[in-house]
């Protein structure tokens, strides 16, 4: 496998080779795991090899002992040898999938490299839409659409929820993957250790445009950190609900986009499913629900709650709508709502064709070739 | 729902003309072939004057065998529509990489693959297994049939009508794009409307009541009619594969129903069991949905080890080496395999503890799996082997499938799992043991078992070269696909962006033309062999030198199965007959008790079948006729107490004269 | 005999002594009986474990069922709760009638064994009254919930409660098709064999509701009004 990969050009096996911490943690345990399991599964095929060849049939220098068929001692064996192959795998699993929690914050950047005393982690707020990715910076004041940023050798603390369908948040050479969901926060603890632009990805299926659902993460130095910083705040456009509300809509590999200022208190809005003005917030509902609901006032806040049919209310389509809801007839050429015309004619502003980048921008959906080294002076 | 009156709404639901895709050239050239290869069987069948021998001596048949073979002509016919959708897929794959876009657009893409996942497990896989256990464990046994014959033409054609739908979905509206296990949030109301899911949903509640209506009626076989002297622990190990797949899924089935039950009514009534608002727990969905997943993958496995079992042991000429341990591996296998969902969604952030307990428990489920597997190395050890056609397929899947597990034992590692989780590294570990373990085993058991049920062996050369192209086409497939895992993609997209993935996704796609080569010259040896039958006639019964009882009736069996009733003594019951000198029986034969055949199976599955297709349209008329007319049918079917008749004496007496004069020719 | 050759095997499994294996019996022994040649009874326990198995499967719904409604049941969705809704009285009506049916069900079969027809199909039809008193309860509870609002559609809690309870009264509907089925075929076929055995299963299938109501009472309602 790994042979062929080298031998041909351009094969990055990112999970074998990763640029952050808790990848290379998580990747020496896939080596560790098929290092042990080997150790059973080479002679298994070495013996069906041997045993086929030297008891077959045409073989008359074999023994043929067909009152051998029970044997407590090779039992014995059979069943020790692997249990005692697991039992060190599952003490391995044990140890390593608590440290590696990704709730858990981070101890080390590397290996003996503990993390310094008086760190703060980077906050990133992560939030999946229908089909983009939308990154908070809570700290720093701004956000950014399908293109994240971060400090080299600074742990990374995301929180993780998404507007409508599960997704999980991937940068293969940074850390694990997280489900994020809507109304739930998950977290992903991590730290990235080389320069660099890396692909991230939607790693569950969520509908229509879920195959463009990319977005780059940078690894920059931490004056590259500010610059990006500072480029965002440059932005004129404001992350507030409305603009969420725009962002809600399907739409299929948008363009990087930067938005200098941020809402407060939009994250909790879009964790508690209450973007819209009046929504009740899960907090809210959840603070009634635990003394005991709400029944006077229950029409009214049954109003207020309604998150998932706003789609259908509002005439868009839905992520995985078919026949008849969808609108479109069915199995035809019409896309979804959202998503680009896939015909190649450069004036139809077909899918594959470059966008314009808005001023600003670092340009369009990530590109091929990513997991490259330290970045190769593009200008932005 | 109705927002004013609208005749046309209430006789018709939703259903309209525009839910045929007459616009789209390539399924209307599929219709178009398919209906007319419909027209020309229907054809054939009325110009040879066969309506009533088909009705009267396979569709309203109770005799398991004749079930199990209908069975598993459904299982080839939906392999052929599932490794469609799986062509389809790597082509579009290999094609659709940087500025090219394929030929499949995503909302395509996502049906087909989803109808592949579906139609593999479900109408494939399932109806495989499910025809050979019925075929072949009550003649293992020494039994004359099930426990409740009906009950089991009952459960086929629920089988067949749930297929039915999905394959409908073709050509009438649109089929699922929520994956193969319709994931809330995304298969609720809110995102995904239409007909897709709930054709989904009803193929599957529709063919899961036949499911779990045949593993109540296979645990009782074995539970209750075991020839006498046969002892748990003195029968074939595939029996015992078969109670534990059986047990397996009279307990998982019943989840399934109500979860998919729970998400129609998510669906049609609005209630919010799944959804992200109202209270609804989309995390609920997940976890029971694989507390039915997880299992049913064992359900497969479980019989296709026990078909390997016994291959092995007849084609070494030795006995089962360690069976009480291959009956405790088993036991063990079922009993774990209910422990171990939770690894499917170790991402989901279920805290170290729980993730890790998961874990660890899928993988203790190796240390038996990895016994049976040495269990078969030392069968073969000091035994004589033959490499016939069945054993072939066993040589593949050893290592085949042993590398399957080691990717699983890996992916149970849960922070090994956060990276490769969902990716085509995932796809490749699952595809390697369901390939590997049950599809090899399938059609092991197919090359050493079709003597018996047609009294023919199948041609040794196709079927070697079906070997060949499945074995190195699947590695072809997978090996790729294993790379492109660690190179961090991820499944279910139809494009990719990375011009470096294109090299492997085109040697998978040619992989997966050689795996077409396999499935072709498979039915190319079925046709063959069948007109070659004279030369591959097996007039002995015993056409491999067999060890359990199937062996010891003539290819094919009788209705009656066995005159008399055999008398056990010994575990491999046919072997100690054979060496201990039997003497067949020539005369003293009497009655037989048997079951009468019955076309209430075919009306109440039919009537299911409209039942399912008029909710998926909201048709609620005719959903309301059928759905009484199920009632009224089963009711009636329950006043027809005449269920049995007795096959004479005389009538046994020359079909066993037949066998004597058979075994006479032959030798 | 054959359990001493057994005994053999496992001593000298490696010793190829059990190449006798593949010889014929010794001559003199006596040739083992490997066909049965006399009629048997058919073996007719089948159905019964048959039918058990099928109750444990629906076992298994319920216990969905109930996990769901674990799992959702305080989800109220700043609706109606539990305490808001039941009416303990009435419930308690309810469960006094389905139990009573369990007794009377019970009073049925033991006519039944005793052979006697009208008795039993007495029984049997208070049973069935009892059962349907049960259901017209459950219906009006649930018409009089929707009414107020309190729909299946309002929040988790009371999906999962609509849903686990409906499905009993559901089961219990069958039931009583059922019942009513097997009265018409008792008095038309009398008590025989086939009718016993239909008998039995349907007690099993309604005592077995009866079982669900209790967890049904305890779970839903009794933990459900406590706050």
């Amino acid at each position: 496998m790994l042979i062929s990969c080298g031998a041909l050009a351009g094969c990055k096996l990112v999970v074998m080779d990763p640029s952050g911490d808790v990848a290379v943690q998580e990747r020496n345990l896939i080596i560790a795991s098929t290092a042990l399991m080997l150790l059973v599964i080479i002679p298994v095929i070495a013996l069906t090899f041997l045993f086929a060849r030297h008891y077959r049939a045409s073989n008359p220098d074999a023994v043929y002992d067909p009152g051998f068929h029970h044997s407590t001692q090779l039992e014995v064996v059979i069943w020790t040898i692997p249990l005692l192959i697991i039992i060190a795998l599952g003490a391995m699993a044990w140890v390593s999938t608590h440290t590696l929690d990704p709730f858990r914050p981070l101890s080390r950047l590397g290996p003996k490299r503990p993390v310094p005393a008086d760190t703060k982690p980077l906050e990133v707020q992560v939030v999946s839409l229908d089909w983009k990715w939308l990154f908070i910076y809570p700290e720093q004041g701004v956000a950014s659409v399908n293109e994240m940023a971060a400090p080299v050798d600074r742990p990374l603390a995301f929180k993780l929820t998404s507007s409508s369908v599960w997704n999980t948040f991937y940068v293969p050479a940074l850390a694990g993957m997280i489900y994020t969901m809507a109304g739930m926060e998950t977290q992903l603890q991590a730290v990235i250790n080389r320069e660099g632009d890396y692909w991230g990805l939607s790693a569950h299926y969520s509908g229509s445009g879920f195959s463009r659902m990319n977005f780059r993460f940078r690894g920059v130095s931490a004056q590259g950190f500010e610059a990006w910083v500072t480029q965002a705040k440059a932005s004129q456009d404001t992350l507030d609900r409305n603009a969420y509300l725009a962002l809600e809509k399907p739409s299929e590999a948008d363009p990087v986009r930067y938005y200098g200022t941020v809402e407060s208190g939009l994250y909790q809005a879009i964790i508690g499913m209450c973007p819209e003005n009046g929504q009740m917030c899960i907090a809210e509902m959840h603070h009634i629900d635990r003394r005991g609901g709400d029944e006077k006032n229950s029409e009214e806040n049954a109003k207020r709650l309604d998150y998932d049919n706003r789609r259908l209310e509002s005439g868009t389509e839905p992520s995985g709508a078919t026949f008849p809801a969808s609108g479109r007839p069915p199995q035809g050429p019409v896309q979804p709502q959202g998503m680009k015309p896939r015909d190649q004619d450069a004036a139809s502003g077909g899918i594959n064709q470059p966008k314009h980048a808005l001023p600003g921008a670092s340009g369009g959906p990530a590109p091929p070739q990513l997991n490259t080294g330290p970045s190769n002076g593009d200008s932005h | 729902m109705f927002a004013h009156f609208d005749i046309k709404q209430l006789i018709f639901g939703r259903l309209s003309l525009e839910a045929i895709p007459y616009h789209e050239p390539i399924l209307v050239a599929t219709f178009a072939v398919v209906a007319l290869a419909g027209i020309a069987l229907l054809g054939a069948v009325t110009w040879f004057g066969k309506w009533d021998y088909l009705w009267r001596e396979w569709f309203t048949t109770i005799d398991h065998k004749r079930i199990g073979i209908m069975y598993v002509i459904l299982a080839i016919v939906m392999l052929l529509r599932g490794f469609a959708d799986a062509l389809m897929m790597l082509v579009q794959k290999a094609l659709s990489v940087g500025a090219s876009e394929g030929y499949l657009p995503p909302h395509h893409y996502d049906q087909i693959f989803t109808a592949h996942g579906t139609i593999m497990i479900f109408f494939m896989a399932m109806p495989f297994v499910t025809g050979m256990m019925n075929y072949i464990m009550p003649l293992q046994i020494g039994a004359r049939d099930v426990a409740f014959p009906f009950l089991n033409n009952f459960s086929f054609w629920m089988t067949v009508g749930g297929a039915t739908l999905t394959m409908l979905s073709l050509f009438v509206g649109e089929f699922s794009r929520a994956t193969w296990l319709a994931y809330a949030p995304l298969s609720g109301a809110a995102y995904s409307p239409g007909v897709g899911v709930d054709y989904y949903i009803w193929g599957l509640q529709v063919a899961g009541v036949g499911t779990t209506l045949s593993g109540i009626n296979l645990i009782a076989t074995v539970i209750k009619m075991r020839a006498p002297g046969m002892t748990l622990m003195k029968m074939p190990v595939f029996c015992w594969t078969t109670l534990a797949s059986n047990a397996l899924i009279v307990t998982i089935f019943p989840v399934l129903t109500a979860t998919l039950a729970l998400l129609a009514l998510d669906r049609y009534v609005g209630t919010h069991f799944f959804t992200n608002d109202f209270g609804g727990n989309s995390m609920l969905y997940m976890n029971l949905i694989w507390i039915w997943g997880h299992p049913e993958v064992y359900v497969l496995v479980l019989p296709a080890f026990g078909i390997y079992s016994e291959v092995v042991s007849t084609f070494c000429s030795k006995r089962l080496f360690g069976y009480t341990s291959m009956v405790y591996a088993t036991a063990v296998i079922a009993l774990v395999s209910w422990l171990v969902w939770l690894h499917h969604f170790f991402t989901m952030g279920a805290g170290p503890n729980v993730n890790s307990f998961f874990g660890i428990a899928s993988m203790i489920i190796a240390i038996p799996t990895g016994a049976k597997v040495f269990n078969w190395l030392f069968t073969m050890y000091r035994g004589r082997i033959r490499f016939e056609g069945p054993f072939i397929w066993v040589m593949g899947f050893i290592p085949t499938f042993v590398i399957g597990g080691l990717t699983g034992v890996l992916l149970a590692v849960p922070p090994a799992d956060f990276v490769v989780h969902n990716s085509l590294f995932l796809v490749a570990h699952f595809h390697n043991v369901i390939i590997g373990g049950v599809v090899f085993g399938l059609l092991a058991g197919v090359q050493y078992w079709f003597p018996k049920a047609f009294g023919y062996k199948l041609d040794p050369f196709w079927g070697k070269v079906s070997f060949w192209c499945w074995l190195s086409g699947f590695w072809t497939v997978f090996l790729p696909l294993y790379v492109l895992g660690l190179m961090g993609v991820t499944r279910r997209t139809q494009h990719f962006d990375d011009p470096s993935v294109q090299p492997y996704l085109t040697i998978a796609a040619i992989g997966v033309c050689v795996i077409m080569v396999g499935i072709l010259t498979f039915v190319l040896q079925l046709i063959v062999s069948y007109f070659r039958r004279e030369q591959l006639r097996d007039f002995t019964g015993d056409p491999w030198g067999g060890r359990t009882l199937e062996w010891s009736t003539s290819s094919p069996p009788p209705p009656y199965n066995f005159a008399f009733t055999p008398v056990v003594h010994d575990l491999d019951a046919w072997w100690d007959m054979k060496r201990r000198g039997y003497e067949r029986p020539l005369g003293g034969f009497r009655p037989i008790h048997m079951p009468k055949n019955t076309g209430a199976g075919v009306v109440l599955a039919g009537l299911s079948t409209v039942l399912g297709f008029a909710l998926i349209w909201y048709i609620w008329w005719l959903a309301a006729l059928s759905f009484a007319g199920l009632i009224a049918a089963a009711i009636t079917h329950t006043f027809n107490y005449n269920r049995d008749f007795y096959i004479s004496a005389e009538d046994v007496v020359r079909l066993e004269n037949q066998r004597t004069a058979q075994l006479a020719a032959g030798a | 005999m054959s359990c001493g050759s057994k005994i053999r095997e496992r001593r000298n499994s490696r010793q190829g002594l059990d190449r006798m294996h593949e010889m014929t019996a010794p001559p003199g022994a006596t040739a083992p009986v490997f066909f049965e040649q006399e009629q048997h009874a058919q073996a007719e326990g089948g159905t019964l474990i048959g039918f058990w198995l099928y109750l444990m499967s629906d076992c298994l719904l319920f216990a969905v069922l109930f996990a769901c409604y674990g799992v959702l049941g305080r989800n109220y969705a700043a609706g109606p709760s539990g305490a808001d809704l039941f009416d303990l009285k009435l419930v308690a009506v309810n469960t006094a009638l389905l139990l009573l049916s369990s007794i009377t069900y019970g009073f049925a079969m033991l006519e039944m064994s005793k052979d006697r027809l009208r008795m039993t199909l007495g029984w049997l039809a208070i049973t069935g009254l009892f059962g349907a008193g049960f259901l017209a309860i459950e219906l009006y509870e649930f018409s009089d919930f929707i009414h107020e609002g309190a729909t299946p559609q309002r929040s988790a809690f009371l999906s999962s409660f609509f849903t686990l309870v409906g499905t009993h009264g559901l089961h219990v509907t069958f039931g009583i098709v059922w019942l009513v089925t097997l009265m018409v075929q008792v008095r038309q076929f009398g008590l025989i064999a086939d009718n016993q055995r239909r008998l039995m299963c349907l007690s099993m299938f309604w005592h077995f509701l009866d079982v669900v109501w209790i967890g049904v009472f305890t779970f839903v309602y009794l933990m459900g009004a406590m706050r």
